[in-house]
C-alpha cells in the first residue's frame, strides 16, 4: 500500500507533466504567482512557478524516471519492516518534490529552497540504514559539501539583489538588466552561481561527497545520480545561460572545470571495485562532460546529455541493484564474475546501458556525447582531444566492469552460487523501459548532418536557449570526426574484452595504487581542510574561551574578592588602629588644603 | 484592547499558584494561565492588525498613561508597535511550552512555577513599557528568578553557573542603568521613550551614552565577548530554565539594543556601528567553531545560541531596514528555535541521564517523536529553508548586502560562512544522537514523548514552521516599526 501510494503520485506528476509539456510544446509558457514569499524593503520575492520548455524537459526527466526508481524500489526495499518502508518512500517522495521545485521555481530563491531541500533528502537517504557510522559520515559529508557551494550560491543571490534589486529570472535575465550589471560582477556571480554548481553537481573540487554517497540504497544511488540532484547545477547553468555567455572567464572556467573533472573521475573509476562505485565516478566524469557543453555555450547539447544520461545511468544503477540483488548484497566486482547466463535480462539491459554510456552508434549516448564533443571541437581542438580521451576512458572502465562481472568464471561463494537469481518483474521492467530509452533516446537530437531537422530537441529549447551562432564545421569533417570516435571507442571495447575476459586480480602498484585510491584527494582534504578546521575549533573552545575569556571574567569576581578583603582589614575593630588613620587622614587633609590654595 | 491584561494575568496566575494547595493544582493553574495568556496574545496580535488595517498609524498602539512618581516625572506608560507584539506573542509561546516541559518536577514545584510565572511577567512587562524606569524594573522582574531556577533546580556546577550569571547580568543591569539615567539628566528629566525619541540629544554625549546601553543590553544577548555566562548558565539550568533564557532573556537584551540604545541614540550607533558589526561577526563564526567542539548536548546549543544571536546583532549593526527586519526575524525565530531545542534536549536527558552526545546513539528507533522534533529543530538551526531560521538569516545577509561597501560586505561573508560550520556541527550532534546504531542496551526500554512534551514541541513547531513558510504575516508586524527606529537614524 506504502509503494503504491509512493508510486502513484509520481505517476501522478509525470501525467501532469506530459500535459505541461503538450501545453509548452504550443508555445504556452507561463509564469504563475501565488503569494509574497519574501518581501523586504523594495524587494519582493514571490512564490512563483515558471513552466517553459527547460523546466517542462526537466519535469518529464525528473518525473519520468523517478516514477521507473520508485517501482523498483517497492521491490527492492521488499525486506525493510512496515515503518522503515514508509520512511523510505516518504524521503523519496520528498526527494522528487524538493527537484520539482528547483526547476519549476520562477526565481532563484525558490530554486535554492528547491535546491536545499533537495540537499536535505539526499542526506536523509544516505544515511537512510542507520547501520553504521560510515554511512553517516557519508550523508554528513555530501550535505557540508553541499553547504559549502550553498554558500557561493547565496552569495551570488545577495549580489545580484544589491546590483539590480531582483532574483525572478525573468526580470534578470531581460536586456535593460543585463545592461546595468558591470562585467565584472557578471563574472563574479557567474563564478559564485558556478560553485554551487559545482556543489550540487559534484565537479572539482567538491566532488568526493557523491562517491560515498553510495552508503544509500541502490535505488536512492540512481535517483540522486541520473534524474535528481546532480542535474540540478546543470540546470542551474543552463537556466543561467544569458548570464553566462556574457563572461567569456566564467565560461572558460566552467568548461575547464568540467574537462578535469570528466579525466580525474574517468581515471579513478578505472581502478574501482566496487560495482557502484565506479558508477559513481562514471557520473560524476559524465557531469563533467555536460559542464564542458555548457562551458562551450553548447547549452542544449549539455541538457541533451542529461536527458540521455538519465536514462542510461538510472538503467546501470538499477542494473547494478538487480546484481546485488542476486548475489545477496556483494558489492565487490572481484567476487563475481560468470553472471551473465544466471541473470539475463540484468545482464542485456546492464550491456545496452554500457554501450550507450560508451557512445556508440546508435544508441542515445552516442548522440548527445557527440553533440557535446562536436561544440567542443568547434571551440577548441586542444579541448576536443582531451575530450575525447576521456570517452575512450570510459568505454574501458564501464566494460571493464562489464567483463568482470558477468563474463568469466565465478568467484563468489557456494552460497551465492546456488541463490543467484533474476529479480522480480517489479525490478527488471523499469529496466526494460530504461534499456529502451537509452537505445532510442538520442533520436531527439539527430544531427543535421543525417536528417534536416533532426535535432528536435535543440529546437524545442530555442525559446530558453538560444541558438548559438559559432563557426560551424562542414558537414564531411563532421563526419569524419564521429568515425574516428565511434571506432576508437569500439577498439577500446574489444581491447578490454582481452584484457578482462579471464580476469585475475593483483595487487596494484605505482599509479595503479594512486587511481585506486582516488589520487588521495580525500586524505589530502582531511589534512589541509578537515584537521586544521577541528584543531582551531578546539583552540577556540579551550584555549580562547577557557583561558583568556573565562579568566578575565573570573578574574573580575576574584579583583572584587580582593579588594573587599583588604578593605575588610580597615575594619579591624581595634580604637587604636582607627585613632591612627584618623590622625594620618587629618595630616593628609591640611597638607592637601595646603598644596591646594597655593 | 487593554495591555494591563497581559500584566495582570501573570500576576493573578502567580498569586493563585502560591494559594494552590498540592502540586496537581498548582500545575494546572499555571498551564491555564499560560494558556489564557497565549490566547491573550493572539488577541493581541489580531487586535493590532486591526487598527492597522483601520489605518490607525500611530507610533504605539493600545497605550496607557499612568503618574507613578510626579517629582521626578516617572510614569506607568505602556504601548505596543509591531515589534513588542512579535515579541509578546514569543514570549507567550515559549511560555507555554516552558510549563509543558516542567510537568514532572518534583522539588519544590509550587516555588518553580511561581518563579516561571515571575520570569514571564517580566519579559510581558518589558517588551510593553515605554517608560525606561518601568522598563528597567521589569528587567529586573526577570533577573532573579533566573538566579533561584539555576541555584535551586539546576544541575552540575549550579552554584557557580548562577553566581556568573546574576553577577555578569546585575553588571549589565547597571550599565543599563547608568546609560537610563544618563539620557534622563541630559534629555529634559524624562524617562519617557516617546517623548526622548523626539530630542535632539547632542552627539558627544549619545557617543558616551550609547557604549552603556548597547553593552548593558548586549551582555543579556550574549554580546561577545560578554557571552560566558550563557554557556555555563544554560548548562546548569533546568530544562524550563534554558527555555525562558535563551528563548526569552536573550531577547530582552536585544531588543533593548535596539528600541533602547540605537533607536534612542542613532548618532551613538551609527559612530559604534562597526564595532558591533566586527564583535557579532566574530560571535556568529566563533561561536560556531566553537560549538564544534562541545560533546554535551546543552552545550552545543548555549554556544550555537551566542552564533545564532550574533545576527541579531549583525543585523542591528548593519542600520539598514532590511538588516534590521531580519535582526527581528531572527529574535523570533531564535527564541522558537531554541527553546525548542533545550526542551528536546531535556526531554532525552530525562530519559538517558545523559547529555553527552557520544553516550548516545540509535535514538530514532528508540523515540522517535522526540528524535524527529530534534531533526527539526536542527534542520531549522542550520538554515534550512521552510522554517523560520531561514527567513531570518536570509533576511539579515540581504540587508547586510546592500551596504556597498569593503568592510560590510567581508563581515557579511564571514557571518555566512557560520552556514557550513552549522551544518557540520548540527549533523554531527543529529548523526550521533539519533542515527545509527543504539549504543546503550538500557535505551532500548525507552519511552517516547508524553502528552505534555508532545504538546510542548507541537506549539513550537507550529512557530517555526509558520514564520518558515509564510513569512509575509510577521515580515508586516515587524517591518514598519523597523522603518520608524530606521527614520531616527537616518534623521529623516
Amino acid at each position: 500500500m506504502t509503494g503504491v501510494i509512493g508510486c502513484g503520485v509520481v505517476l501522478a506528476s509525470f501525467v501532469l507533466s506530459i500535459m505541461v509539456f503538450l501545453q509548452v510544446k504550443d508555445g504556452h509558457s507561463q509564469v504563475v504567482d501565488y503569494f509574497n514569499f519574501i518581501n523586504v524593503g523594495d524587494l519582493k520575492i514571490s512564490f512563483a512557478f515558471q513552466l517553459d520548455q527547460l523546466s517542462s524537459l526537466f519535469l518529464l526527466i525528473i518525473t519520468g524516471v523517478g516514477f521507473l526508481i520508485h517501482v523498483y524500489s517497492i521491490s527492492y526495499m521488499q525486506e525493510e519492516n512496515p515503518g522503515q518502508f514508509g520512511r523510505y518512500f516518504s524521503f523519496l517522495n520528498l526527494f522528487i518534490f524538493s527537484m520539482l521545485l528547483l526547476v519549476m521555481g520562477a526565481n532563484y530563491v525558490i530554486m535554492f529552497i528547491g535546491w536545499e531541500g533537495v540537499g536535505l533528502c539526499s542526506y536523509l537517504l544516505i544515511g537512510y540504514w542507520f547501520k553504521n557510522n560510515e554511512f553517516n559520515k557519508a550523508a554528513n559529508k555530501a550535505f557540508i559539501m553541499n553547504r559549502i557551494g550553498d554558500l557561493a550560491f547565496l552569495i551570488a543571490l545577495f549580489w545580484l539583489i544589491a546590483k539590480i534589486g531582483t532574483v525572478s529570472y525573468s526580470e534578470v535575465f531581460s536586456a535593460t538588466n543585463l545592461a546595468r550589471l558591470k562585467s565584472s560582477d557578471i563574472t563574479i556571480i557567474t563564478l559564485l552561481l558556478f560553485t554551487g554548481a559545482a556543489g550540487k553537481s559534484a565537479q572539482i573540487p567538491l566532488y568526493t561527497w557523491l562517491p560515498d554517497a553510495m552508503a544509500g540504497p541502490t535505488p536512492v544511488s540512481a535517483l540522486i545520480h541520473a534524474a535528481t540532484m546532480v542535474t540540478a547545477g546543470i540546470y542551474m547553468i543552463a537556466r543561467s545561460n544569458a548570464l553566462y555567455s556574457l563572461s567569456q572567464i566564467s565560461m572558460n572556467v566552467v568548461a575547464i572545470t568540467g574537462l578535469a573533472t570528466a579525466i580525474l573521475a574517468a581515471t579513478i573509476a578505472l581502478k574501482q571495485n566496487d560495482i557502484k562505485k565506479v558508477l559513481a565516478y562514471s557520473t560524476v566524469s559524465q557531469l563533467g562532460y555536460m559542464f564542458l557543453a555548457l562551458g562551450v555555450g553548447a547549452y542544449s547539447a549539455g541538457v541533451f546529455h542529461v536527458m540521455t544520461h538519465a536514462f542510461f545511468k538510472a538503467l546501470l544503477f538499477l542494473a547494478a541493484g538487480s546484481v546485488i540483488h542476486a548475489m545477496g548484497g556483494e558489492q565487490d566486482i572481484r567476487k563475481m564474475g560468470g553472471l551473465s547466463k544466471k541473470i539475463k535480462i540484468t545482464y542485456i539491459t546492464f550491456l545496452i546501458g554500457c554501450i550507450a554510456i560508451a557512445g556508440i552508434p546508435p544508441f542515445s549516448g552516442f548522440f548527445s556525447k557527440d553533440a557535446i564533443l562536436l561544440a567542443v571541437f568547434e571551440h577548441n581542438k586542444i579541448l576536443y582531444v582531451i575530450a575525447l580521451l576521456g570517452a575512450l576512458l570510459t568505454a574501458f572502465y564501464m566494460f571493464r566492469l562489464l567483463f568482470i562481472v558477468f563474463t568469466g568464471a565465478f568467484r563468489g561463494t557456494d552460497e551465492q552460487k546456488d541463490h543467484t537469481h533474476e529479480s522480480p518483474g517489479a525490478m527488471t521492467i523499469p529496466m526494460i523501459i530504461l534499456a529502451i530509452l537509452s537505445v532510442l533516446g538520442g533520436l531527439v537530437g539527430i544531427p543535421e548532418v543525417f536528417m534536416h531537422g533532426g535535432d528536435k530537441l535543440t529546437a524545442f529549447l530555442a525559446p530558453v536557449i538560444p541558438l548559438q551562432a559559432g563557426e560551424i564545421v562542414s558537414h564531411n569533417t563532421e563526419l569524419i570526426l564521429m568515425a574516428i570516435s565511434s571506432l576508437l571507442v569500439i577498439g577500446v571495447v574489444v581491447f578490454a574484452w582481452f584484457l578482462f575476459r579471464k580476469t585475475r586480480f593483483s595487487e596494484s602498484k605505482g599509479l595503479g595504487k594512486v587511481l585506486e585510491n582516488k589520487w588521495y584527494v580525500d586524505e589530502l582534504y582531511e589534512k589541509i581542510f578537515v584537521k586544521p578546521l577541528n584543531k582551531l575549533g578546539a583552540f577556540f573552545n579551550s584555549v580562547f574561551e577557557r583561558s583568556v575569556i573565562d579568566d578575565l571574567v573570573n578574574g573580575v569576581g576574584r579583583l572584587v574578592n580582593y579588594g573587599s578583603r583588604q578593605l575588610r582589614l580597615l575594619q579591624s575593630g581595634q580604637v587604636g588602629s582607627y585613632v591612627l588613620l584618623m590622625v594620618v587622614s587629618m595630616v593628609l587633609i591640611f597638607i592637601l588644603q595646603f598644596f591646594i590654595r597655593k | 484592547m487593554n495591555l494591563l491584561l497581559l500584566i495582570g494575568l501573570p500576576v493573578l496566575t502567580a498569586l493563585a499558584v502560591l494559594l494552590s494547595r498540592n502540586k496537581q493544582q498548582v500545575k494546572w493553574i499555571s498551564l491555564l494561565g499560560s494558556l489564557a495568556q497565549l490566547g491573550l496574545a493572539i488577541a493581541l496580535l489580531f487586535a493590532f492588525r486591526q487598527e492597522r488595517a483601520a489605518n490607525n498609524t500611530a507610533q504605539m498602539l493600545f497605550e496607557q498613561h499612568y503618574k507613578l512618581f510626579a517629582a521626578l516625572n516617572i510614569n506607568f506608560h505602556i504601548g505596543v508597535d509591531g515589534i513588542s507584539v512579535a515579541m509578546v506573542l514569543l514570549t507567550s509561546f515559549v511560555v507555554m511550552a516552558g510549563v509543558l516541559v516542567s510537568w514532572n518536577i518534583e522539588k519544590m514545584t509550587k516555588e518553580f512555577y511561581f518563579l516561571l510565572i515571575l520570569l514571564a511577567l517580566g519579559a510581558y512587562g518589558f517588551f510593553i513599557s515605554l517608560d525606561l524606569f518601568i522598563l528597567f524594573f521589569f528587567l529586573e522582574i526577570s533577573v532573579i528568578p533566573k538566579y533561584l531556577l539555576i541555584g535551586i533546580w539546576g544541575s552540575g556546577r549550579k552554584e557557580y553557573s548562577a553566581n556568573k550569571l546574576a553577577l555578569m547580568l546585575m553588571g549589565g543591569s547597571a550599565l543599563i542603568l547608568v546609560g537610563i539615567l544618563g539620557l534622563y539628566f541630559t534629555a529634559g528629566h524624562s524617562f519617557d521613550l516617546l517623548s526622548l525619541s523626539k530630542t535632539n540629544i547632542p552627539g558627544n554625549i549619545q557617543h558616551i551614552i550609547f557604549p552603556f546601553l548597547f553593552i548593558g543590553f548586549g551582555v543579556f544577548t550574549a554580546l561577545f565577548p560578554f557571552h560566558t555566562w550563557v554557556p555555563d548558565g544554560h548548562s546548569s539550568a533546568p530544562t524550563a530554565g534554558s527555555m525562558f533564557l535563551a528563548g526569552i532573556s536573550m531577547k530582552l537584551g536585544g531588543y533593548g539594543c535596539l528600541r533602547v540604545a540605537t533607536y534612542l541614540l542613532p548618532e551613538g550607533a551609527k559612530e559604534y556601528a562597526n564595532i558591533i558589526i566586527i564583535l557579532s561577526a566574530i560571535a556568529i563564526l566563533y561561536g560556531a567553531f566553537a560549538t564544534m567542539m562541545q560533546k554535551d548536548l546543552k552545550y552545543i546549543n548555549a554556544y550555537s545560541s551566542v552564533s545564532h544571536v550574533g545576527f541579531s546583532l549583525l543585523g542591528i549593526g548593519m542600520l539598514t531596514q532590511t538588516a534590521i527586519t531580519g535582526a527581528l526575524l531572527q529574535m523570533v525565530s531564535h527564541g522558537l528555535m531554541t527553546a525548542l531545542f533545550f526542551a528536546v534536549i531535556g526531554m532525552i536527558y530525562d530519559r538517558t541521564h545523559t547529555r553527552m552526545v557520544a553516550e548516545m546513539g540509535g535514538l530514532m528507533k528508540v523515540m522517535p517523536f522526540i528524535s524527529t522534533v530534534f531533526f527539526i529543530v536542527g534542520l531549522c538551526s542550520l538554515g534550512l529553508p521552510g522554517l523560520s531560521g531561514f527567513v531570518a538569516e536570509i533576511t539579515v545577509f540581504m540587508g547586510s548586502w546592500q551596504v556597498d561597501d569593503t568592510f560590510h560586505r567581508i563581515a557579511t561573508i564571514i557571518a555566512a560562512m557560520s552556514i557550513v560550520v552549522t551544518a557540520v556541527y548540527i549533523l554531527r550532534a543529529i548523526g550521533q544522537t539519533v542515527m545509527g546504531p543504539v549504543k546503550n542496551e538500557n535505551f532500548l526500554q525507552l519511552k517516547d514523548a508524553t502528552w505534555n512534551e508532545k504538546w510542548a514541541a507541537i506549539i513550537l513547531v507550529a512557530g517555526i514552521v509558520a514564520i518558515g513558510v509564510a513569512p509575509g504575516w510577521l515580515n508586516n508586524l515587524l517591518r514598519p516599526a523597523a522603518q520608524v527606529i530606521m527614520d531616527r537614524i537616518s534623521g529623516k
